[in-house]
């Protein structure tokens, strides 16, 4: 092992390869698998589907990280950090393939930090407010029992890279649900003002949840290429597991999940996007020159 | 050209220098011992290639193993070093070798128990922990309990013995 102070490793350059911790170098994590696109495979249709996905990953994991220095105990703190690490590392990966699909070869950094409101492809719920910890819990149940049943079908994928990303996210999601199932038994079925607030955050997501199951022309596509899943064949799925989940946490399920339209795949925003994503690329945008 | 038998011999250099890089969170462990290093190839223009898969999407560890690994490989007399990342198949903590299993206990973390098979299957709808509770490393006692299921690192809960009350962190099977 090298004797050098790290940074002065991190910070050096191998073959112009910029070695930072956190620096665009990491897109080579996706050198191990076969780059190349699936035959018949539009590369900008793949790169939109990546960025649904990622900004999904990304938006939501903001949002997590506003619970660090104000969560209820250090314990939630920590879990609620280490989730939003996982979601902000699926993120990375997703963004650094849209980057190669379309064939701009930008870097997460360029989508993460330089698209504005009306780029970003994530779902509503992923931006929602975050609200006190019960909605917190309600939101990560809701997102994480999606996220699993389509990635646990990405895995199987005829994108590689994609289903490469899906299957090593696979693990992370049944952790991150497991932990919003526990946080919900032991709310709902806890004192009576416990309760009355986990039922409460149940009720304000509800009207969120139809969204994820809108299908998008582009997942339509990709998904009868067998690239993409298409959200509706999971509805019924995701369905039944929260049935399971409030029932046994002796809330009741607000019945069947709404119908609504596509929006945030499609670039369609709350004014609560705005907000989020000046926060997150303030540094970005106000220091151009700077490498991380 | 380099003759096939040197080209196995400066295969297993890199391998071996590559194995010995520890791991930044858990510096009882190289690489090897962590079944991270998954591949290392000599390439046709004499360069030394050494793939590493990532334990968590988001593990921050993984950009400084691959400075490690570049020095590594380096000072083992390799000038062009290339590091890459894979993916695939993914990692879990069933690729730790009995060897890191062994260190993780004499460092008082207690080892991964065996990774869920089917981590989509059923929800697990209970309070109590779903996995094998495990040992204390410290006196060897099963009466254990969970404290937080996420700790200092995303690879690892924390506990605490019930018998010598000592707190311990545990490799999470994943």
């Amino acid at each position: 092992m090298s004797g050098d102070n790290i940074f002065t490793g991190l910070t050096e350059e191998h073959d112009g390869d910029a070695r930072w911790a956190f620096g665009t170098g990491f897109t080579e994590a996706l050198a191990g698998v076969d780059t190349t696109l699936p035959v018949g495979v539009d590369g900008q249709d793949l790169a939109l589907y990546c960025q649904m996905l990622g900004d999904d990953s990304l938006v939501q994991a903001q949002r997590l990280v506003h619970w660090v220095t104000d969560a209820p105990e250090l314990e939630e703190e920590v879990a609620l950090a280490n989730i939003a690490l996982d979601l902000l590392g699926q993120a990375r990966l997703l963004l650094a393939r849209a980057g190669q699909a379309d064939g701009t070869g930008r870097d997460e950094d360029a989508f993460a930090y330089h698209r504005g409101p009306d780029e970003f492809r994530n779902v509503h719920l992923a931006e929602a407010p975050r609200g006190d910890f019960a909605r917190c819990v309600a939101t990560l149940l809701v997102l994480s029992t999606w996220r699993l049943a389509l990635f646990t079908r990405l895995a199987d994928g005829k994108d590689p890279v994609l289903s490469a990303i899906a299957a090593k996210g696979v693990n992370e999601v049944a952790y991150h649900r497991e932990y919003a199932v526990s946080w919900a038994l032991r709310l709902g079925d806890g004192t009576e003002y416990s309760h009355e607030r986990m039922a409460r955050a149940v009720t304000d997501v509800w009207p969120l949840t139809g969204e994820l199951f809108a299908t998008h022309p582009v997942e339509a596509a990709l998904a009868d290429q067998g690239v993409a899943v298409d959200p509706a064949t999971v509805r019924e799925e995701v369905h039944q597991v929260l049935d399971q989940v409030l029932t046994a946490a002796t809330l009741e399920a607000p019945g069947p999940f709404p119908t609504a339209e596509v929006a945030g795949r499609e670039g369609r925003h709350t004014d609560e996007l705005t907000p989020l994503l000046t926060e997150l690329q303030r540094v970005a945008r106000e220091h151009p020159e700077a490498t991380w | 050209m380099v003759a096939a038998a040197s080209r196995t011999e400066e295969h297993r250099r890199v391998w071996a220098a590559a194995a010995a890089v520890t791991d930044p969170e858990l510096p009882m462990l190289t690489l090897a011992d962590l079944g991270i290093l998954r591949e290392v190839e000599i390439t046709e223009d004499g360069a030394a290639q050494v793939w590493i898969t990532p334990t968590y999407s988001g593990c921050p560890a993984l950009a400084e193993m691959r400075v490690d690994v570049d020095a590594a490989v380096r000072a083992a007399g390799f000038e062009q070093v290339r590091v890459r990342t894979t993916l695939s198949p993914p990692w879990t903590t069933d690729w730790i070798t009995p060897q890191g299993r062994r260190k993780l206990t004499e460092h008082g973390i207690s080892p991964p128990g065996g990774a869920p098979r089917r981590p989509a299957g059923p929800v697990p709808l209970t309070l109590l922990p779903t996995r094998t509770v495990p040992r204390c490393p410290l006196c060897g006692s099963a009466e254990t309990e969970e404290l937080s299921r996420f700790g200092a690192t995303s690879c690892k809960s924390l506990h605490r013995c019930r018998s010598c009350l000592e707190p311990f962190e545990h490799v999470k099977e994943i």
